[in-house]
Parts: C-alpha cells; sequence; structure tokens
C-alpha cells in the first residue's frame, strides 16, 4: 500500500519508445604517466523508455567508463572532455554538481556488478535501502524503513520485514544484487543502468535477475541500458546494442538484426568465435592479437591490427558511424563487404 | 555412501580414478550449530587417458575443492585417488615430486596466479627450481624456456618481460606454458577462460585444444560456461553441493539431461542463438541452500520441481539412463577409452525429451 | 631482469634484439620509458628526495663528523658559557651555542648522531630481522607455529617495554650492546605481527598454490614468493620504527640506564638541557630537531618507498600532477 502511495506523483503513462538518454559525441580523458589518453572517444547512442540497450565490448573498450560519465561517477583520473549527455531533454554535463546530484539522484539508477563493494557492510541493508527516501523524498526513518521493506518485496526477498534489520554479508550474492537493484529503482528512476549486473553470479541465479530486471523495465517504463560482455545475454535482453571497441562505438542497430547481419568485422569476429555447436575438438574461430592499449591506439581504424580485411585506407583514415542498413550503423570502410553471409575467412579471401 | 563407482572406463584406459572421496571442512557455527562443512561428499570419478572431463556446477558446489585435493593442496577425509594406479597421498619424497610433476594445474585468474615481482620466464622456469633432474643444465632449461614460449604462442623476448606488460589472454598462456613445464599427462584446468574476454577465449581454446592434440594430455576442464564445457569437453560431471549428481558424454548430458538440476542448468544459460533457447525456461526457485545444512535425502529436493515425499527421506540412487527407463542408445566409445555410461542421483529422472514414446512408460513408474 | 639469467646458468643473454620486428621493438622502449628507474622516479618525489638527502647527511655527519670535530664536544671554555645560537661573533663552532660548560653544542650534536645511530641502526635492524622472519614463518605455516608465536609477542607486547628495559638494564650494565639488544628484543613482535599477518595473506594467494602444486618446498616459496612482498612493508615499518628506537633509546638516556656520559646521543643532550629550557633552550631545542627532522625525513622515505617497491603501484608515482587530481574528485553520491 505504501508503494502506490508514494510512486503516485512519479509513475509514468506509458510512452514507449520515449527518447530518455541521448548521449552523443562523449569523450573521456584519463591522465596517466606518460600524459592524457582518451578511453571514450566520440560515444553516441540513444535509450528509450521501456526498452534496454546493450553496451557490448570486451574488458577496457570503454564500456564501464562510458557508463560511470553518464552517472557522474568517473573516477578522479578521469573526465568527460566533450559531448553532450541528455537526460530527458537536460544535459547532465552542463550542470552544476549540486543540480546533477539532484537530476541524477533520483532520475538515474545504477546497478554494479559486485554488490558486496557497493553496501557499507555496517548499516542493516534497510537503512541503506531507506536512504535515498530520506535524502530525495525528506521521509522519516520510520517511514523510510516502510519504504525499504516495501522495495524488498518488490525485489523478490523473501521475509522482508525480518531481514530489514539484517547486514549485507547476511544475504548471498543473488540476493545482495536484488538489494542493489531495489536501491537502484528505489525513486522510480528513468533510466537505470546495470553495470555487468549478473557477471558475478551463478547461471541459474542470473537467470533470476535477469527476469527480474524485466519485470521492473516493463513495470516502470524505465530505460535499461545494459552493460555486459556476454553476446547471449545481449542476444536474450536487449532491443538494441551497441558493440563497442577501443572507446569507439564499431556498430549499433537492433540486436536481432546486428546479430543476424552484423557489417563490422569486429561484431563478425565475435560471434564467430563463440562456441555454439561446435563441433568438438574443432578449431574455434577467434580474432588474432588483442584489443589496443589505449595509449598506443593507431592512427586510422582502431580495429585495423586485428582486422583481416584491414587495407591502406584503414590505416590512414578512421571510418565514422554511417547507417549501412535502415536503423543499423557501422564504422568501418569496407562494411558493405560483410553484407554477405560468408564467414570473414571466406570474405578475406 | 550408496553411490557406486563410476565405472565407465576399462582398467587400462583410465588416467585419474578418484573413488568415494570425502572432504569436510571445519568452520565458524552455522545457525543450526553445524560446524562442519561437507564440501566433497563421496566423489567418484575417473578421467580417460587423452580424454577432457568437464566438471560443472555452480559456485560452492565443491568444483574448486576437488581440484585443489586432486592437486594434493587438500587432503580427503577418506576415499582414495589414484593416478595411473598411484595413490599420491601415501607417497614421499622422490616418488612423490615424480607424481606432482605427472598433474599440473591452470588457474582461474591469470593475474593472480602469476607472481608480479617475477619475468615471464621466471615464472614458467619455476617448476625447476624444485625438478631439477629434469633439465639439468642452463642451457637445456634456457632452450626448454623458449620451446614452451612458442608452444603456447609467445615470442622468445616475452621471457624478460613482467606478467603487467602482458594482456589476459597472454598472461593465461604463461600459465600454461608453466603448467607444462613439467610435462604433466594430466591438467586440470580451473575455469580457464573465464576471466578472458571473448575474442581472447577463443585463442585459448585453441591453444588447448592443439596442445592436446600435440602432447596427448588429459584434461579435467572446470568451467560454469556451459557453451565452452560442451565445445571442449567429451564427458562431463555435474556437481552440486559436493556431490556429481550427473556423468556422461557430453552430448547425452547436455541433450538429454537425467536429472532436473542438469536440465535447470542448461536451460539457464544464456543463449546466441534463437533456435537453440528453450520455449519455456526452467527458472529455478530459491538459491543453493547452504552447504553446511544440506538438505537430507535429496540436496536439490528443495529447489526442485519434482520433488516428492521420498526425496526427503532418502538419498537418491545412482541409475544409468537405461535403468532410468530411457531407450538403450548406442553408447559412444571415446577416443581410446571404453563405452562411457550416462547416469544420475535421482529417485524421479526426467524423460528423454527425445523419444516421445518413452514419455509414457516413464510417467508409468 | 637479469634474474633470468641467474636462474639459468652458463647461457648468454636470450637473442632478442634482432628477431623482434620493429613496432614490438618500439613497445618494449615505450614500456621502459614509462617505468623509470627507482633513482629517477626519486628525483621526481620533492619530500620523499629531500627525505633521502637528509637521511644520507644523517649517515655522513655520524660517519665523518666525530673526526672532524675533534675533541671540540668535551673542550670545555668556561669564557664561551651559555652563549645564545646565530651569533657569528663567537666563531662558528659556537653558531648553534655553547652549553653551561662551554661546549660547543654543533660539536656536541655531531658526536651524538654516531652514538644515536649505533644504538638505533643495530636495534633496528637486528629486530627486523629475527622479527620479519620469525612472522613470515609463523604466517606461512598457520597452525600452532602461528599461535604459539602470536602468544609469545602478545607476551612481550603485554610487558611495559621501557619497565622491562629498566629492570635488564639495572641488573646487567647500561653498555650500548645491552641497550640495542633490549630494544630489539621488545621491537621484535611489531615486525613479527606485520610480516605475520602478509605471509598468512599471500601464503592463500594463487601462484603459492601453483608452487606448492609442483612441489615446491615451504623455505623455497618462502624466498621466491613471500620474502620479496613482504620487503617493502618491513623496510617502511623498520624506517618508523628508527624513529621509535631513538626515542626509547633517549628516554632510557634520561633515566639515566642507557649511554652514560661522557657518551652523548641526541636523547641525552635534550633531557640534559631539559632543565636549562627557560635560560638556554637551544640546549634541547636542536637535538630535538635532529629527531624530529631524522624521524619526519625517515617517514617520507618509508612513505615513498611503500610505493615504489611495489611493481603493481609504482605508476602513482609517474602520474604528473597528482596534488591536481585531489582537489578534482566530484562528489560522489552512493546512488
Amino acid at each position: 500500500m505504501t508503494m502506490t502511495a508514494t510512486n503516485e506523483g512519479t509513475r509514468r503513462p506509458g510512452e514507449p519508445n520515449r527518447v530518455v538518454l541521448r548521449v552523443a559525441g562523449l569523450d573521456v580523458d584519463i591522465r596517466t604517466p606518460s600524459g592524457e589518453i582518451r578511453a571514450v572517444s566520440g560515444t553516441g547512442f540513444v535509450a528509450r523508455a521501456g526498452q534496454t540497450l546493450a553496451l557490448l565490448g570486451e574488458s577496457g573498450c570503454g564500456k564501464s567508463m562510458t557508463a560511470k560519465a553518464i552517472a557522474g561517477l568517473l573516477d578522479p583520473v578521469a573526465h568527460v572532455s566533450g559531448g553532450t549527455v541528455e537526460l530527458d531533454g537536460k544535459d547532465l554535463n552542463r550542470m552544476s554538481a549540486k543540480e546533477r546530484r539532484k537530476v541524477a539522484g533520483a532520475e538515474l539508477g545504477i546497478v554494479f556488478q559486485d554488490a558486496l563493494t557497493v553496501l557499507n557492510p555496517v548499516y542493516p541493508v534497510g537503512v541503506q535501502l531507506g536512504e535515498a527516501f530520506r535524502i530525495h523524498r525528506g521521509l522519516s526513518a520510520k517511514a523510510a524503513r516502510k519504504e525499504a521493506i516495501a522495495l524488498m518485496k518488490r525485489v523478490g526477498i523473501p521475509e522482508p520485514e525480518s531481514r530489514v534489520d539484517a547486514f549485507p554479508h547476511q544475504f548471498s550474492g543473488g540476493m545482495r544484487q536484488r538489494i542493489l537493484i531495489a536501491m537502484a529503482v528505489a525513486l522510480s528512476p528513468k533510466l537505470l543502468i546495470a553495470d555487468e549486473p549478473t557477471t558475478a553470479l551463478d547461471v541459474t541465479v542470473q537467470a533470476q535477475i535477469m527476469d527480474l530486471l524485466r519485470r521492473l523495465r516493463q513495470e516502470e517504463n524505465m530505460a535499461v541500458v545494459l552493460i555486459t560482455h556476454d553476446l547471449a545475454v545481449v542476444a536474450e535482453e536487449a532491443d538494441d546494442v551497441s558493440v563497442m571497441y577501443a572507446g569507439t562505438v564499431a556498430e549499433q542497430g537492433p540486436v536481432e538484426q546486428v546479430f543476424a547481419t552484423p557489417r563490422h568485422p569486429y561484431t563478425k569476429g565475435l560471434l564467430e568465435s563463440v562456441p555454439v555447436d561446435a563441433e568438438r575438438g574443432s578449431n574455434l574461430s577467434s580474432i588474432p592479437g588483442s584489443p589496443p592499449e589505449l595509449k598506443n591506439i593507431p592512427a586510422g581504424c582502431v580495429y585495423q591490427d586485428r582486422c583481416p580485411l584491414a587495407r591502406e585506407l584503414c590505416r590512414q583514415e578512421r571510418p565514422v558511424l554511417r547507417e549501412v542498413a535502415p536503423g543499423q550503423q557501422a564504422a568501418c570502410h569496407f562494411s558493405e563487404l560483410l553484407a554477405t553471409d560468408e564467414t570473414l575467412e571466406e570474405i578475406k579471401s | 555412501m550408496t553411490a557406486l563407482l563410476d565405472r565407465s572406463h576399462s582398467g587400462a584406459d583410465v588416467a585419474l580414478e578418484v573413488h568415494d572421496v570425502t572432504k569436510t571442512f571445519q568452520v565458524a557455527r552455522s545457525a543450526s550449530g553445524n560446524n562442519r562443512l561437507r564440501a566433497l561428499d563421496g566423489i567418484n570419478l575417473t578421467v580417460g587417458r587423452g580424454e577432457t572431463l568437464g566438471l560443472v556446477g555452480e559456485s560452492g558446489c565443491g568444483k574448486s575443492t576437488l581440484a585443489r585435493t586432486l592437486m594434493l593442496l587438500e587432503k580427503p577425509d577418506s576415499g582414495t585417488v589414484a593416478f595411473e594406479g598411484q595413490d599420491p597421498f601415501g607417497l614421499k619424497g622422490k616418488e612423490l615430486l615424480a607424481w606432482r610433476r605427472r598433474v599440473q594445474m591452470v588457474f582461474q585468474d591469470p593475474f593472480a596466479s602469476l607472481n608480479a615481482r617475477m619475468t615471464a620466464g621466471e615464472i614458467i622456469s619455476e617448476p625447476w627450481a624444485t625438478h631439477r633432474s629434469l633439465y639439468k643444465t642452463g642451457r637445456e632449461r634456457e632452450a626448454r624456456l623458449h620451446e614452451l614460449l612458442q608452444l603456447v604462442g609467445l615470442r622468445p623476448s616475452d621471457a624478460k618481460k613482467s606478467p603487467q606488460e602482458f594482456s589476459g589472454g597472454q598472461r593465461q598462456r604463461i600459465g600454461i606454458a608453466r603448467a607444462l613445464a613439467l610435462n604433466p599427462e594430466l591438467i586440470i584446468l580451473d575455469e580457464p577462460v573465464s576471466a578472458l574476454d571473448l575474442s581472447v577465449q577463443a585463442q585459448v581454446l585453441n591453444l588447448l585444444n592443439d596442445l592436446q592434440q600435440k602432447l596427448g594430455v588429459s584434461y579435467i576442464f572446470i568451467s560454469h560456461d556451459l557453451s565452452v564445457v560442451r565445445h571442449v569437453t567429451d564427458r562431463v560431471a555435474v556437481m552440486y553441493l559436493g556431490r556429481i549428481i550427473e556423468t556422461g558424454t557430453t552430448e547425452d548430458v547436455f541433450e538429454r539431461p537425467l536429472h532436473p538440476y542438469t536440465a535447470a542448468l542448461m536451460s539457464a544459460s544464456p543463449k546466441l542463438d534463437a533456435a537453440s533457447r528453450p520455449a519455456e525456461r526452467i527458472v529455478l526457485q530459491g538459491e543453493l541452500p547452504s552447504p553446511l545444512d544440506p538438505p537430507s535425502g535429496c540436496r536439490f529436493r528443495t529447489r526442485c520441481w519434482k520433488a516428492q515425499d521420498v526425496c526427503a527421506t532418502q538419498a537418491p540412487p545412482r541409475r544409468t539412463a537405461s535403468e532410468a527407463g530411457r531407450v538403450a542408445l548406442p553408447v559412444p566409445t571415446l577416443r581410446g577409452a571404453a563405452p562411457a555410461a550416462h547416469a544420475a542421483e535421482c529417485h524421479f529422472p526426467l524423460e528423454d525429451p527425445q523419444d516421445a514414446g518413452l514419455r509414457a512408460t516413464a510417467a508409468g513408474t | 631482469m637479469s634474474q633470468t639469467t641467474q636462474d639459468l646458468p652458463g647461457t648468454g643473454p636470450a637473442p632478442a634484439g634482432p628477431a623482434l620486428p620493429d613496432a614490438n621493438r618500439k613497445a618494449l622502449r615505450e614500456t621502459k620509458s614509462t617505468t623509470p628507474s627507482l633513482f629517477r622516479l626519486l628525483l621526481r618525489d620533492k619530500f620523499a628526495c629531500s627525505g633521502a638527502v637528509v637521511l644520507l647527511a644523517v649517515l655522513l655527519t655520524a660517519i665523518f663528523g666525530p673526526a672532524l670535530m675533534g675533541d671540540l664536544a668535551t673542550k670545555q671554555n668556561l669564557l664561551f658559557a651559555n652563549k645564545a645560537p646565530f651569533n657569528p661573533a663567537n666563531g662558528w663552532e659556537y653558531f648553534l651555542g655553547s652549553d653551561s660548560l662551554g661546549r660547543s653544542v654543533l660539536a656536541r650534536l655531531v658526536v651524538a648522531t654516531r652514538t644515536t645511530l649505533m644504538v638505533a641502526v643495530p636495534a633496528v635492524a637486528v629486530a627486523m630481522i629475527i622479527g620479519s622472519l620469525w612472522g613470515v614463518w609463523a604466517g606461512y605455516h598457520r597452525g600452532w607455529r602461528e599461535n604459539v608465536s602470536m602468544r609469545l609477542a602478545d607476551i612481550i607486547m603485554s610487558f611495559p617495554s621501557l619497565l622491562l628495559a629498566v629492570v635488564v638494564l639495572y641488573v646487567f650494565s647500561p653498555s650500548v650492546a645491552n641497550i640495542v639488544a633490549i630494544l630489539a628484543l621488545t621491537r621484535i613482535p611489531i615486525y613479527l605481527r606485520t610480516a605475520r599477518a602478509e605471509s598468512a595473506e599471500l601464503q592463500s594467494r594463487t601462484f603459492v598454490d601453483a608452487a606448492r602444486t609442483f612441489g615446491a618446498r615451504p623455505n623455497a616459496i618462502i624466498g621466491r614468493h613471500v620474502i620479496p612482498v613482504v620487503i617493502p612493508t618491513i623496510l617502511t615499518l623498520a624506517t618508523l620504527e628508527f624513529c621509535y628506537v631513538m626515542l626509547a633509546e633517549s628516554s632510557l638516556s634520561f633515566l639515566g640506564i642507557g649511554i652514560q656520559p661522557p657518551d652523548v646521543s641526541w636523547g641525552l643532550l635534550v633531557s640534559q638541557g631539559r632543565q636549562y629550557l627557560q635560560t638556554a633552550w637551544w640546549l634541547s631545542i636542536f637535538p630535538g630537531l635532529a629527531i624530529v627532522i631524522t624521524a619526519i625525513s625517515a617517514n617520507l622515505l618509508a612513505a615513498w618507498l611503500r610505493i615504489a617497491t611495489d611493481p603493481s603501484q609504482r605508476w602513482r608515482l609517474a602520474v604528473p600532477g597528482r596534488k591536481k587530481l585531489i582537489t578534482r574528485i566530484p562528489a560522489k553520491e552512493s546512488k
């Protein structure tokens, strides 16, 4: 009952497909011993209400950095050096720190990978869950506790009345992740950023958490930005995908379309290296080499060193993200070559 | 324990045989006052020569404890381990060293498993400091080091670099080279690719495959990533709360699981290919019970949708697929090994999805 | 780097140069330039560098100072009694003033430096070596060895160390060797505890497990994997302990059971000058300053050493504009 009371003001009427987050030309720089390096370069994407956008990429590709830049949680060595982050039409980068905290605190929720490091071990989870209500809604401790119990019920924690006073370490990994999600959706945000929310969990628990996220997304009509390295999770959970590589977006578009007809050699290479029904003992096709270090990103295309199709043009000119099919964009000079069913090996020869 | 020995191989082809191994840890008392955590409870398994056995299960199921026990990092309470007929727990001195040489391990975390203060060359040649007789002269060692580096796809010049200068995949190659340094016959791979990026993961899996073909080593491949396990293993053992609840050839276990837990595990793992996704995903209720207070009878009954009264009172017997009422399939023969049986510990094994006609019979029992 | 060739005796350097492709060689050069040598890093850090310079000066003073001063430290000259410092008219030997017997404070300070270091350095070294080896051994093996060691350490720690020193030095003669021995004994538990904690943590690391799976012996693992990691912490601790031991020695001297006159140490100078604090402040203040400055220098160097000797942390020292970063931390909201 308490739920409906507090949610009346924020419950939004169904406006599916409304753009909630628009990121354009986002640059993030990091200070290092050898000078400033660009960790995220010209990233842009759009997240819509009631839909899930996946940021897909390998470690170090800048996907987490992008998410942190959106949430304003960058490490002190990193800072946003360009671009816009519009949440509901308001540019977060132009706001003062105070304004931003007020807007982002209520309208943007974030779920991290490792629940144990995010939750404070010395406070009961109820207090931590109620904090958002006390800060942003000015509720009393008692009312906040009630809200915390309601939230715990909502994310499927059994016996919330008795467990509200338990400490984080008394919960299992899956339950802690639920608590984190509860914290993130406490104020009915318009945007939920989930940074590898299930990487640390077992598959059976992962399925439960993904179910929960899907249900909350529908109930709240939230836009979800799901950051992951798992192609299968993207295929199952997301509507749109942005494939990131070395701090740039390599390809983006609707998941089914991108995965069925990848138009960037990196996306295609990733898809081919998944062991799907591959013969036991047969060689998987793999992408040679490893991603470039951020300080050694080559001029021209960022993917040239690992790309089987790289040519002279790729070494000289960095491809920009362009429309290669309706709704699908890729940053590749030769993405037309990929518009076939052949594997990369076959295309190369 | 009621479990029978997993007699899936005839003696001659068996490299490793684990019989009824039990391991209990002393821990802080739980709510119910129990302080003995039974991490391994009557484990039976065999690994054939040149074979890859997959070990799957969720965290806390005991798969890492099993790996540590096989590496002699833990001593079992009871049961026997035999590699080529030799039980390491009775060995001492030179014989023990010789045993260790034959069984080696690759660890999960390529960052934590390499000492950051040593160079790649020092790390790979570290085993020789203990096994001095293997390569007697410095020249021999140097040559072997370069050979190993090349074998795992690194350059000889990489020997001088420290681990921080390598990427995750390259570090795991160093870990593999170190495991190979003693020319082992069995390598335990504890989540060898789970810390790696997808594009690099494929490189390492290919490397492991090549090495197996070149050197004829056996692998125990521990992983929670079912798509990887399916690709690299010949046989699979599924663990739940310290017991192996199902074994069989990879194809049998993946395509025709007997145990409800195995089926749920397969169903819950995300799939890239829409066609291979189950129409209705089995989402298990609840979480893994505490290993301190495992459920009575069948350990899985608290999360099982098929559980009945008998599951709470009696530990389920181990039954082969045909004993469980399945149509006898031609039992596949694996490389150099005897027929591998498909068996599970369950009172109510699943019907065979491949065979509709069987369903009535199974339901009748 | 050179250890590879030590491990593999009888071989020349690996054929690194010509086989390498150009790009790779470039990469190698770059990694070298981003992690400069320890000495260069030290030069870059103003605080640590000045700390090192001060400590070097103290050391040189202790070695060569007394010889340069000759008998100036003991020579009494009542004409120059109780001279205030910083008066060039009195000549350089009285630049830091003089005591009531007209002895040069500067000269006494210089001579005291040697005595102070002769007590502090061996005491710290003995305690460090015994304590850390013991701690590493106890932490690696866990079990009863650890329990017995820790209880022993508790017993030593629960004894007021000064009281222990008083009793021991009263019973035996208060010689330099005895002072060193008693100070070392009472400080062993500090190293023991620290080394045990680190070693216990390290022995559970995966790379130690890896070494166990080859069948490496415990002592070999301790030497190869545990001690190199523990050394920086212990060195840092030792520089801090250096200050403590210096102060403990001065306390003992103050009580009359430490350094015996006519020998002087910094601590003894402070306590001797204490009664003249109102009339001749320089008698206590200058030796006091010597203690403080040496202690701070040791601390600064220790803080730097801790980071610099850890390969995974060293890059922090090379980040330009470290101070600017602190001001740039955005207000982190938990939600």
